[in-house]
């Protein structure tokens, strides 16, 4: 039977990208595939897989049937030429870089990214003799000036952890395309259904599945999508385009093309780097994925009337929240997130350290944890949790002072969640 | 070419894949590494009569290879090109004269004037797109690999 093309919606492939009813079974949900390995037809079906002339499981390392259709529906729903999932947004990450880099390298990233992101790149990249430039995520020219010959690969958020930065993701892109260069985007905050960053020019896009993804706090998880779009073979990346002397001599984007990026990434690094996501992990991040735009539109309404509250409550200021008006981010949340700028955000409680601290031991709703996306509201005080391994002048840089409190808003009735605010700063005005 | 969606047809590339059977690989090289040889050990392994065309070689994929498409000594149904842009006019030429009912041209495989001689001779163009990726994509098992098919369907398939 042959089907008719057509640009299905957003909510329709958020429920049936990846997956057709199971062939054996009719199975109508995506099966788990709780398997280590697969039984290969003959000596020559075998041989043809590892040699990937023939698109094949051989072991649940580097590929498994439920994985794949979580790959699939997330290289679908960013618009790129598929997907490598991993076992956590970490491995995703590092995984994505090390497909590209080698020592000597270089690297230009925003100041104003995740904590755990900043400590890979600073140590496990600089380990790896990769050098790091930090820029100010706004400034486009310390971006143009940062790059050297060495250069692989732009690295931002779409919008910042917890800072609220937006990226200007088609300005940088650009800059990162005349100097031959590939934009790496974590779009974890905004997900594909508030902004897909392949449309606006970046290159690969990496999640934390763990967040809004899977959206119920349930599974680690990251995954890697790549546009396919990227020309590897321009002269600056003989590690994807030369003769490869990790899978004997093949030249993967020569052979691949459009896929030899993420055949790459699978074949090689993933094998190589293990990391791999667990299909019953996957299985959870699909049906995750399933209400993604029904959560996402309630984490936006819900993270706008928290944000509105704080940004006219005498105990809080700087609120962070680039979808309140007057943001200066508001052109770029115009541009790039116009249904909303995530739910994640962070603002400064009164009283300093010991206010921030007190606000948290005054909620009872809100769970003090190191996570955000999750369908439940979440609250952190970053200076002494996921930021502390960062000096002072890294805090600053990254937006965090020492009475910064980061908010996760999730999809409660939003009247509880403002009740449970109060009881905080109840708590921060006696103390 | 400004718009290469004419040639590139979800309908056309599934009716052609579904209704050949012998397919002559103009440019196939001995070379295991090179993508033509994957396309046809592909290919082959997918149940098609591959037919070598290479003036260099003798036998490719343990097929006799020919010279040229006019030398083919049986009906062909895609004519599947891995040349340089420029030799497309005279394979489309070829492959007008014997009869084939679709030349199709791999990524960067891009000319319009053979792709207009192709479509005056009665011939089916798919162009800058990949025989095997878009088999695997309809027929085969692209998705295992967590590929964006771009496929949206509840119709339970036969085994693959």
């Amino acid at each position: 039977m042959t089907e008719e093309a057509r640009d299905f919606g957003f909510e329709t492939r958020q429920l049936h990208a990846g997956q057709r009813p199971d062939p054996n079974t009719g199975a109508r949900a995506v099966p788990v595939f709780q398997t280590a390995s697969y039984v290969f037809e003959d000596p020559e079906s075998a041989a043809a897989y590892f040699n990937l002339q023939e698109y094949g499981n051989t072991y649940s390392r580097i590929m498994n049937p439920t994985t794949a259709v979580f790959e699939e529906r997330m290289g679908n729903l960013e618009g790129g030429a598929g997907a490598v999932a991993f076992a956590s947004g970490l491995a995703a990450q590092a995984a994505a870089l090390f497909t590209l880099l080698q020592p000597g390298d270089h690297v230009v990233a925003s100041s104003a990214l995740y904590g755990g992101t900043v400590t890979q790149f600073k140590h496990l990249l600089r380990k790896m003799n990769v050098e790091l430039t930090w820029v100010d995520p706004d400034d486009l020219d310390a971006w143009r000036q940062a790059v050297r010959p060495t250069t692989k690969a732009f690295f931002g958020e779409t919008i910042g952890n917890p800072g609220g930065n937006v990226l200007d993701i088609s300005a940088i892109a650009a800059i990162a395309h005349d100097h031959d260069v590939p934009l790496i985007v974590d779009n974890t905050f905004a997900t594909p259904y508030l902004c897909r960053p392949i449309e606006w020019g970046a290159d690969i896009v990496i999640h934390s599945a763990t967040k809004f993804i899977g959206g119920h706090g349930t599974s680690i998880g990251g995954v890697v999508v790549e546009a396919g779009t990227f020309n590897w073979s321009n002269g600056r990346f003989p590690v994807i385009a030369d003769p490869s002397p990790a899978y004997h001599g093949l030249q993967f984007h020569e052979t691949f093309g459009t896929y030899g990026y993420l055949m790459k990434l699978r074949a090689e690094t993933l094998r190589d780097l293990g990391g791999t996501l667990a299909p019953l992990n996957a299985f959870l991040f699909l049906q995750g994925l399933e209400t993604l735009s029904l959560r996402m539109e309630r984490h936006v309404s819900n993270a706008l009337e928290v944000a509105s509250f704080l940004s006219s409550h005498e105990l809080a200021s700087n609120v962070t929240y680039a979808g309140l008006p007057g943001s200066k981010y508001q052109p770029l949340v115009e541009k790039y997130l116009p249904r909303g700028a995530g739910a994640v955000f962070s603002f400064d409680c009164a009283g300093g350290r010991d206010g921030g601290q007190d606000l948290i031991r005054g909620v009872t709703l809100w769970s003090h944890l190191a996570n955000v996306g999750d369908a439940k509201s979440l609250i952190i005080h970053p200076a002494s949790t996921t930021h502390r391994q960062l000096s002072d002048e890294e805090l600053r840089a990254a937006g965090v002072r020492p009475g910064t409190v980061r908010l996760s808003v999730g999809i409660e009735s939003v009247d509880d969640l403002i009740w449970d605010l109060e009881q905080g700063f109840k708590k921060v005005a006696s103390s | 070419m400004s718009d290469l969606s004419r040639y590139q047809d979800p309908l056309t590339i599934q009716r052609v894949l579904l209704s050949a059977r012998t397919i002559a690989i103009v440019g196939l090289s001995s070379n295991e590494l090179r993508a033509s040889y994957f396309v046809g050990f592909y290919l082959k392994r997918h149940g098609y009569r591959v037919i070598p065309v290479n003036p260099r070689e003798t036998e490719i994929l343990g097929e006799t290879c020919y010279p040229s498409l006019l030398d083919v000594p049986e009906p062909v149904d895609i004519v599947n090109v891995f040349r340089a842009p420029d030799a497309l006019p005279g394979i489309a030429r070829d492959t007008v004269a014997i009869g084939a009912g679709a030349m199709w041209c791999q990524f960067g495989v891009i000319n319009e004037e053979g792709a207009r001689i192709a479509e005056d001779g009665g011939v089916t163009v798919i162009m800058d797109r990949c025989l095997k990726v878009e088999h695997a994509r309809y027929v085969g098992r692209m998705h295992w690999l967590g590929f964006n098919t771009q496929r949206i369907t509840s119709v339970r398939a036969g085994l693959q």
